[in-house]
């Protein structure tokens, strides 16, 4: 484990013996249960567990959707446990971009209004907007798809306007959680593919949860295994020992 | 976010449940609709009444009356002022004086006094009055069948509507209905009808006539007059249908004669017996001199200015303050009634809202995932009441408007049946139309508030796994 005294470079997480309980009934769910580990700016990390294994409400407590019990959460040097609701919205808004297994699309907009929408909450003007959203949408292959409503898209076109989505506000970090727990392995290999361009090419940092560890050891550079809230095994991956571009390479085996 | 963007997104929101959405603004136009209608009915009326009141020469109308006469309309000031012997007499240079004042446009005397008519031979006796040129536009002859006097001078007369079915045999039963004017007026207009009257003369000049009779001998030579029998012959010009017991100044008699034909006769007023130093003198002396003024505001001024002048001075300026104070009060009442139906239509808004909040819990997670701060959710739901109060709003004026009118209609076309005058008893003014809409948007803001709130509350990670 990586040291939490080690001086952390701009972008980076950082999680301070972090928990998340929740009481559901007269039961403690110890959702999180004191992680400390650290991701530098950069790096492709992949959280590997069973379900309920802990790692989807690690993935939340960095996004800033959730708030931890105890502990310290710190993003590119703000510890998200102190902020308030409005400073973590702006850190949902410019610093992380997610991307979520159901795709959590606005049914009711088109393509090209759902990946605009943090612009309009970053009161981006209306040209701009525009210029930025197809750009966006260029990028992930769907400029032909601008006025459609995600009920009439596949489920791979969804998940890249997700994707899009994330990435308007060009935050430096992305979080996804299961990106493609919803999609056929070939589509799964497309948006994977996407992902790592944004760690290759823009060098955002990535968090991916994940329960198939053959996806993870495909793209990930460092494995990240939790269960029951704990953080059990942390290990580097060398990803170029699988190939990034096979079709079909997304193993479905659990871990 | 930017307001041109919130309002997109409200009117995008809104019209994704059209239905729902559609009936919480028609539940706020149903409510706005109630109140423009209601409060322009109040308005309406009271401008109606206000018309009518100015028509009718009470608004802008002084009584004057000598503070010698005993008939006095303000007790007070008789009192506190000047004995009544050393008060000055009401006669005619008095009221060329008043008619003088600033802001006067004319000070006439009250000439009435009771005498008898001969009409096909049977004699008639009634109270005739003296009426100035100006009460050609008094709202008392609207209802009249011939015409106005054609001159000042000219020997003509109105009839009230019962000394007509009087002298036509036609008297009225009690509780059966009046004759319509226009069939009393058909037989009479035209006809010449004889007024005898005394006619007073000071002494000194013989009289003109054979029948001349001569005040009591005990009284001062200074002051004694001479009463003298006289006949003359009136065209019957037209029939009011006032009734002559009603409160209208001038028009309190059941023979209406022109002002100046009957100051020209010199009858003898009942002043005259009671102020027996004034009697004899060539200067006419009046029980009372009626002043008009230009503007209902300048009454109290010129009151002031007549009293000064050690009259006593009568207006219905207290009564209008207590009507405009009735029409105050009648106008909250109305508008409370209007309003109730809003404060449903408020309840309709929070219901929608509410239920909007639990049907796009996912939509609010989603947004607040992706940057969307409390301040945002609020807003946007916050909008989308604001808009459903301006659709409302805008749609209640409308409504109101129509609801307003028909009304109008309807009363007209009853007043028509009952062979009146039609009358505008509704009126929209433009800040009422401005004032409605705006007050259902405040509503609808205020019915928001707690729905924007408990929307902004939600935290995302628990909104996101709302399925």
């Amino acid at each position: 484990m990586i040291s939490t005294t080690e001086r952390k470079p701009p972008g980076g997480i950082q999680t301070e013996d972090v928990c998340r309980h929740y009481v559901m009934g007269e039961n403690l769910i110890r959702a999180v249960d004191g992680i400390s580990v650290q991701v530098r700016a950069g790096e492709f990390v992949a959280l590997l567990g069973t379900s309920g294994s802990g790692k989807s409400s690690l993935l939340n407590l960095i996004a800033g959707l959730d708030r931890p019990t105890s502990g310290a959460v710190v993003v590119e040097g703000r510890n998200l446990a102190k902020l308030s609701r409005a400073d973590l919205a702006e850190h949902r808004l410019y610093t992380v971009g997610m991307v979520f297994q159901s795709f959590n699309l606005i049914p009711n907009m088109t393509v090209i209004e759902n990946v605009e929408l943090p612009l309009r909450f970053a009161e981006v003007d209306r040209a701009r907007r525009d210029s930025l959203a197809r750009e966006a949408l260029n990028r992930v292959g769907l400029s032909h798809r601008l006025q459609h409503r995600p009920s009439e898209l596949s489920g791979g076109e969804q998940q890249r306007t997700a994707l899009a989505r994330a990435l308007i506000n060009r935050p430096r970090l992305l979080l996804a959680d299961e990106p493609t727990g919803n999609l056929d392995s070939r589509t799964g290999t497309e948006i994977m593919n996407l992902i790592r361009e944004c760690n290759d090419d823009l060098g955002m940092t990535v968090v991916m949860v994940t329960h198939e560890r053959a996806l993870a050891e495909q793209y990930a550079q460092r494995l990240i295994f939790l269960a029951d809230g704990k953080l059990v095994d942390d290990q580097p991956n060398d990803r170029s020992l699988t190939g990034t571009t096979s079709q079909g390479g997304t193993g479905r085996e659990g871990v | 976010m930017k307001a041109y963007d919130l309002a997109e997104l409200a009117i995008r929101n809104l019209r994704e449940s059209v239905l729902r959405n559609t009936l919480t603004t028609v539940g706020i136009s149903v409510g706005v609709a109630s109140l423009v209608a209601m409060l322009s009915l109040g308005i309406g009326l009271q401008q109606m009444a206000t018309r009518r009141l100015v028509k009718s020469g009470l608004f802008d109308t002084i009584v004057v009356t000598s503070r010698r006469d005993l008939r006095n309309f303000n007790r007070d000031e008789e009192q506190n002022g000047p004995a009544p012997v050393e008060s000055p007499a009401l006669d005619e240079p008095s009221r060329q004086k008043i008619e003088q004042l600033t802001n006067v446009t004319e000070a006439f005397p009250d000439l009435r006094f009771i005498t008898s008519f001969t009409y096909e031979t049977k004699p008639h006796l009634t109270m005739v009055a003296g009426i100035p040129a100006s009460y050609r536009t008094n709202d008392a002859f609207e209802g009249m069948q011939g015409s106005f006097f054609s001159s000042d001078m000219s020997d003509e007369a109105i009839l009230q509507k019962t000394f007509a079915a009087e002298l036509l045999g036609k008297t009225a039963k009690p509780g059966s209905d009046d004759v319509p004017v226009a069939e009393l007026a058909k037989p009479l207009i035209g006809k010449e009808l004889t007024m005898r009257y005394a006619e007073r003369m000071p002494s000194g000049e013989s009289p003109a006539k054979e029948g001349s009779t001569s005040e009591p001998s005990d009284a001062p030579d200074t002051t004694s007059y001479s009463i003298v029998s006289r006949e003359r012959k009136l065209k019957i010009v037209g029939v009011t249908d006032l009734d002559p017991d009603s409160m209208r100044g001038p028009v309190r008699a059941r023979v209406l004669l022109p002002l100046k034909l009957v100051q020209s006769l010199h009858v003898v007023q009942p002043t005259a017996l009671r102020d027996t130093t004034q009697a004899g003198s060539k200067v006419p002396t009046y029980s009372t001199v009626t002043v008009r003024v230009k503007d209902p505001g300048k009454i109290q001024q010129v009151e002031d200015a007549v009293r000064k002048m050690g009259f006593n001075t009568f207006s219905m300026l207290d009564a209008t303050r207590s009507l405009r104070r009735f029409f105050a009060i009648l106008d909250l009442f109305l508008g409370i009634f209007g309003s109730l139906a809003l404060a449903v239509a408020s309840i309709g808004i929070v219901n929608t809202l509410v239920m909007a909040i639990l049907e796009r819990r996912r939509e609010i997670g989603i947004m607040k995932a992706i940057g969307a701060s409390d301040a945002d959710v609020k807003k946007l739901f916050f909008a989308e009441a604001g808009v459903m109060g301006a659709f409302g709003g805008a749609l209640g004026v409308a409504l109101g408007w129509m609801i307003g009118r028909l009304i109008n209609i309807g009363t007209n076309i009853y007043l028509k049946r009952q062979d009146l005058a039609p009358e505008q008893i509704w009126f929209v003014p433009w800040w009422l139309v401005g004032s409605a809409i705006v007050f259902a948007i405040v509503v609808s803001l205020v019915s928001g508030l707690y729905p924007a709130a408990r929307a902004a509350k939600l935290e995302p990670v628990q909104a996101l796994r709302y399925e």
